[in-house]
């Protein structure tokens, strides 16, 4: 069934029939958890107005994890089984995950300040998740170091498999050492310690950024593809013309 | 065994002949460190209070710059081809250039190492903690180091690439190798920072040479 979709015409075809089932519940979503987040749910008892930076902060810290692990594991997919749209998804995911971790920690940033009394502390958790961002960064540039790009593409995806070791270790930096940064409260042992009243609008976004996430990686898979098929067609043109 | 040493007397009998390569790396060491004075002053506290630190960051800025020539030379005359079809793994070929590479950089890091401390008026206390971090550091750093340069294999702008890659991943290594040896200069416990810093040389020696192996092959394919 994945082996189907090796033949890009087919994948192209797929993917346009399910990109709008993940753009419109994604817009919808954010759309309505935004609203519940910034005017229909209540303020925190110490933090006041400013616990709303949370509703972007932590569902793009999920992602920041979240397309990172989807990276690693295609790129394993391309690597063993060589699959050739895992490296393509790979390769696509990137940027979408650095633009999540850079809007994790501008957030977290921005709720820092109010709330620490300070833009950024060297405490584990924004450490290893600034490191995730470097991460992000070393993957790009490495594919893009070869003159040869399936070079480039095997090469970055050993990365992201080895830098995958990064994501437990943010995950539970909280937990390990002792943190500014508050510890989980969302998945736990026990069960959420957050009221339901801002627990719903948190996975509204949460839901609404994954989906989000399903249909630029959708759309930048096409354009990837679609780039690499022009870069081929204008170099058969150029042989065409030097043997004329 | 014998493909390991073999590959190893190479290595160094090659290092040796261009000694001034290893030499370079720790003249590098020693200016980056004798830099910072100049720019935040010579206060004696504020400098014995950097020198953990400055020994670690300015020894991993040294490496870096070691690491581009680790398979590149190999790689452009074809030995490392050759290495390849021969009868050793290419594992083992990755332990054997790490140990190489540790033998021939890391080392004389280390042995620079407290002479820079001494400038920096490092607390006697401390010493100990620095000669046994770096003994445990500075392997860890080679293996992934080796890695970097397998990865980058080939590529334009490599060096610059190579440390983009490693140096978040050695991170770690340079958190809890200055660690204890604030640890030891305050008098607190060392161990449970050696005991971590152990566990990453023990991990990076299991998993490093695959990754470097498997970045081998596919820039050799």
């Amino acid at each position: 069934m994945i082996q189907q979709y090796a033949n890009p015409a087919r994948f192209n075809r797929l993917a346009t029939t399910l990109m709008p089932w993940f753009a419109w519940p994604a817009g919808i979503l954010i759309v309505a958890g935004l609203y519940f987040a910034l005017f229909n749910s209540p303020p925190d008892y110490q933090q006041g107005d400013t616990v709303r930076i949370m509703y972007v902060h932590v569902p793009a810290a999920w992602m920041a994890l979240f397309v990172y692990t989807s990276m690693a594991i295609s790129s394993a997919v391309g690597l063993i089984w060589k699959h050739p749209l895992a490296h393509l998804s790979a390769q696509a995911a990137a940027p979408i995950g650095a633009c999540f971790t850079f809007v994790c920690l501008l957030t977290g940033s921005l709720w820092g300040k109010p709330m620490w009394g300070t833009w950024w502390v060297w405490d584990a958790r924004l450490t290893s998740v600034l490191i995730l961002f470097f991460l992000y960064l070393g993957f790009m540039a490495l594919q893009n170091a070869f003159d040869d790009p399936r070079r480039g593409e095997r090469s970055a995806a050993i990365l992201a498999i080895i830098g995958f070791i990064n994501v437990p270790i943010i995950k539970f930096s909280v937990d390990w050492w002792n943190t500014l940064h508050q510890p989980a409260s969302v998945v736990k042992m026990s069960g959420p310690a957050i009221h339901s009243s801002m627990l719903i609008p948190l996975f509204m976004m949460g839901v609404g950024f994954t989906l989000y996430f399903g249909a630029l990686l959708l759309l930048r898979m096409k354009t990837l593809m679609l780039a690499r098929r022009a870069r081929g067609m204008s170099m058969a043109q150029l042989h065409q013309q030097a043997a004329e | 065994m014998s493909a390991l040493t073999l590959i190893l007397h190479r290595e160094i009998r090659l290092a040796l002949r261009q000694i001034s390569d290893s030499a370079i790396i720790v003249l590098f060491f020693v200016l980056a460190a004798v830099l910072f004075p100049f720019g935040v002053g010579p206060e004696p506290n504020m400098l014995a209070r950097m020198a953990p630190g400055v020994v670690w960051v300015t020894a991993l800025l040294a490496a870096m710059l070691s690491f581009e020539r680790l398979f590149t030379p190999d790689y452009e005359d074809g030995s490392l081809e050759q290495l390849a079809l021969g009868p050793a793994p290419l594992e083992m070929v990755a332990i054997a250039k790490a140990a190489a590479h540790w033998l021939t950089t890391g080392l004389p890091l280390m042995i620079a190492a407290p002479l820079i401390a001494v400038l920096y008026r490092l607390p006697d206390a401390g010493y100990g903690a620095l000669i046994t971090t770096m003994a445990l550091g500075t392997p860890t750093i080679s293996l992934i180091g080796t890695v970097g340069a397998a990865l980058t294999l080939g590529s334009r702008r490599g060096g610059v690439l190579l440390s983009l890659l490693v140096i978040p991943l050695i991170i770690p290594v340079l958190i809890f190798g200055t660690a204890a040896i604030d640890a030891a200069i305050s008098g607190f416990a060392v161990g449970q920072h050696l005991m971590l810093m152990g566990g990453f040389l023990l991990g990076a020696l299991v998993l490093t040479p695959l990754a470097t192996a498997a970045a081998l092959r596919q820039a050799l394919e």
